[in-house]
């Protein structure tokens, strides 16, 4: 028998997974930094770096197009969130109180669009709009991500929920208080910040998606991204980099603020 | 107590609070399902918009045949080529992305509660970010005049710039990078609730560092494991960006040749057709993870989901 190797804590650093870790770190971030630092090149050509400039990002802010697909991606961001953060509060105190086999039905249906390759939601909800005649476009495209949303809302409003201790029911209830009055004053209270969370997360998520919209934009519903990949497609000078490190810049933020929101008090 | 009992529902609302949103998901998931389902039954439209509502498996016969113009069949694997890469990059995505994955993922989950936090929302953030900037990014650095090509020239190494994008290799480290996270994540959660002291034990009794990681470490976190390949094939499987932006046409996966058929093709059936293959593939993919995982892994792979969030 060899003897003990002292405490083991050094077994806390296996050899090489320090570097190997700062390596994957960098190769999350760094294809992320050239997109933010080639925003800033003056020259035509991304990657010819010339001297630093803001002027891609004046040229992408006053252009019209531009303005007309960030109103239609707000849009429809705002209205998909709204949707998706209603549908996901029922849902998630529905859950709670479903027999075993609806809860399992529920379930699948929720998170179908989490397993089912993004492409073929998108055809398919394109072959569904077609088929009864609804018009394409930014009614079409916030009607389909609200879908998606739904699941991304209702993770952080049900983990909150779960929280929750009982008793405060049953305590509001002893005091006289009604289905609806414990709905108002307890339950959607302490709610709040697995709402807010999750309102943001279906935000972002709605944003940033490209496959959907660009399958729905019809004639009049370009959004921002589906805007970005026609400018990759025809020619990509540092203006695609100026917008793309502004769409970064809101999710980073956005996620970081649903972040903090969701961790708190908890 | 039994009074209690009764009173333990109240407040808590019902399960028809769930109908509006199960209705809405009926209506915008399942139902765009079921069409596509019965589209890739239907004929070719005129026009190509749309289908005729005449019953026929021939875009189930396209898969596998070309019809000359004097109506003879020849077999042609075009497509099942296509799927069958589609699988094979999906499937070298996950392997790189699980090699990837273990070293980080263990060296989070032995760093210290407070800074395990904010290291896993450090590889959460790119999860949240678009996907096509993301990928774009690759667009960029592996373009001729990009930055490795820049590095490598400017220090000699190569002469003429190599060529990488519009290559297998850019639409791989493109899908790579989009679904690394779904890799690491589920691992990380694996190997948070191991207990440490095990291996500490293990070597403690004279294994060395390598033994425990391949007998005491690596079994600890195989739930994780099986649940990220899961998570990171699945959407590779369907990826349309990739291909598109860095495969530069030479690398079609199935979300490309899906989407022509949508678009310049205008073969709606036959792109019905294809996505129900593509949902055949993806249930057979769940159903293998569900044999594999038991329900370990399956717990695993909820948790790693809910961690994300």
């Amino acid at each position: 028998m060899k003897s003990p190797r002292g405490t083991g804590a050094s077994l806390k650093n296996f050899p090489l997974f320090g570097p190997m870790a700062a390596i994957v770190f960098g190769f999350l971030y760094i294809p992320l930094v050239f997109v933010v630092g080639y925003s800033f090149n003056s020259n035509r050509v991304v990657t010819v770096w010339k001297g630093f400039s803001l002027e891609w990002y004046a040229d992408v802010l006053s252009n019209d197009d531009i303005q007309r697909a960030v109103i239609n991606s707000l849009r429809v961001a705002s209205i998909s969130t709204v949707l998706s953060v209603l549908f996901a509060t029922g849902l998630a105190i529905g859950l709670l109180r479903m027999a075993r086999a609806g809860k399992t039905v529920a379930w699948s249906l929720i998170m179908a669009p989490l397993v089912i390759p993004e492409i073929v939601f998108a055809i398919g909800t394109l072959a569904l709009f077609v088929q009864i005649r609804f018009p394409l476009g930014v009614d079409a495209i916030t009607l389909a991500h609200t879908a998606f949303c739904i699941p991304f809302a209702l993770l952080p409003i049900r983990a909150r929920l779960r929280s929750v201790d009982l008793a405060v029911y049953e305590a509001a209830a002893d005091l006289g208080a009604n289905e609806w009055v414990i709905f108002r004053r307890i339950t959607l209270p302490l709610l709040a910040p697995g709402i807010v969370a999750g309102a943001l997360l279906a935000f972002i998520i709605s944003l940033d998606d490209f496959i959907v919209s660009y399958f729905l934009a019809g004639a009049g519903g370009t959004t921002l991204p589906v805007y970005i990949f026609g400018m990759i497609r025809n020619a990509i000078t540092p203006g695609v980099n100026a917008l793309s490190t502004l769409l970064l810049l809101v999710s980073v933020v956005i996620v970081t603020i649903s972040y903090i929101i969701a961790r708190r008090k908890r | 107590m039994a009074k209690g009992s009764t009173r333990a529902r109240a407040g808590q609302g019902s399960w028809w609070a769930g109908l509006p949103g199960l209705a809405y998901l009926v209506a915008l998931v399942l139902a765009p399902l079921v069409i596509i389902v019965i589209f890739s039954f239907l004929s070719r439209a005129k026009l190509g918009v749309g289908v005729k509502w005449e019953f026929t498996i021939q875009p189930y016969i396209e898969l596998f045949y070309r019809e000359s113009l004097s109506g003879e069949r020849t077999f042609d694997p075009t497509y099942l080529q296509i799927f069958f890469n589609s699988v094979l990059y999906s499937l070298i995505t996950a392997v790189v992305c699980l090699v990837l994955s273990v070293p980080i993922a263990l060296w989070i989950a032995t760093r210290p509660p407070k800074w395990r936090t904010l290291l896993v929302f450090l590889v959460t953030i790119p999860f949240w970010t678009s996907l096509l900037i993301r990928t774009y990014a690759f667009v960029i650095i592996l373009n001729d005049n990009g930055p490795i090509n820049g590095a490598l020239q400017g220090l000699g190494i190569i002469g003429e710039p190599i060529s990488m994008l519009y290559t297998p290799f850019a639409t791989t480290v493109g899908l790579v990078y989009s679904f690394l996270p779904f890799m690491i994540l589920p691992i990380y959660a694996s190997a948070e609730r191991f207990d440490f002291r095990l291996a500490e034990a293990a070597y403690d009794l004279g294994a060395t560092k390598l033994t425990v990681l391949r007998r005491i470490v690596l079994p600890a976190v195989r739930p994780g494991v099986i649940a990220g390949f899961i998570l990171v094939f699945i959407p590779a499987l369907g990826s349309y960006l990739a291909p598109e932006l860095l495969g530069g046409g030479k690398t079609s996966m199935i979300a490309n040749v899906i989407a022509a058929q949508f678009g310049a093709s205008r073969n709606w059936p036959f792109g019905a057709a294809l996505s129900v293959m593509v949902l055949v593939i993806v249930m057979l993919a769940l159903v293998a993870f569900a044999v594999i995982a038991r329900r370990s892994s399956k717990r695993g792979s909820q948790q790693s989901l809910e961690s994300l969030l």
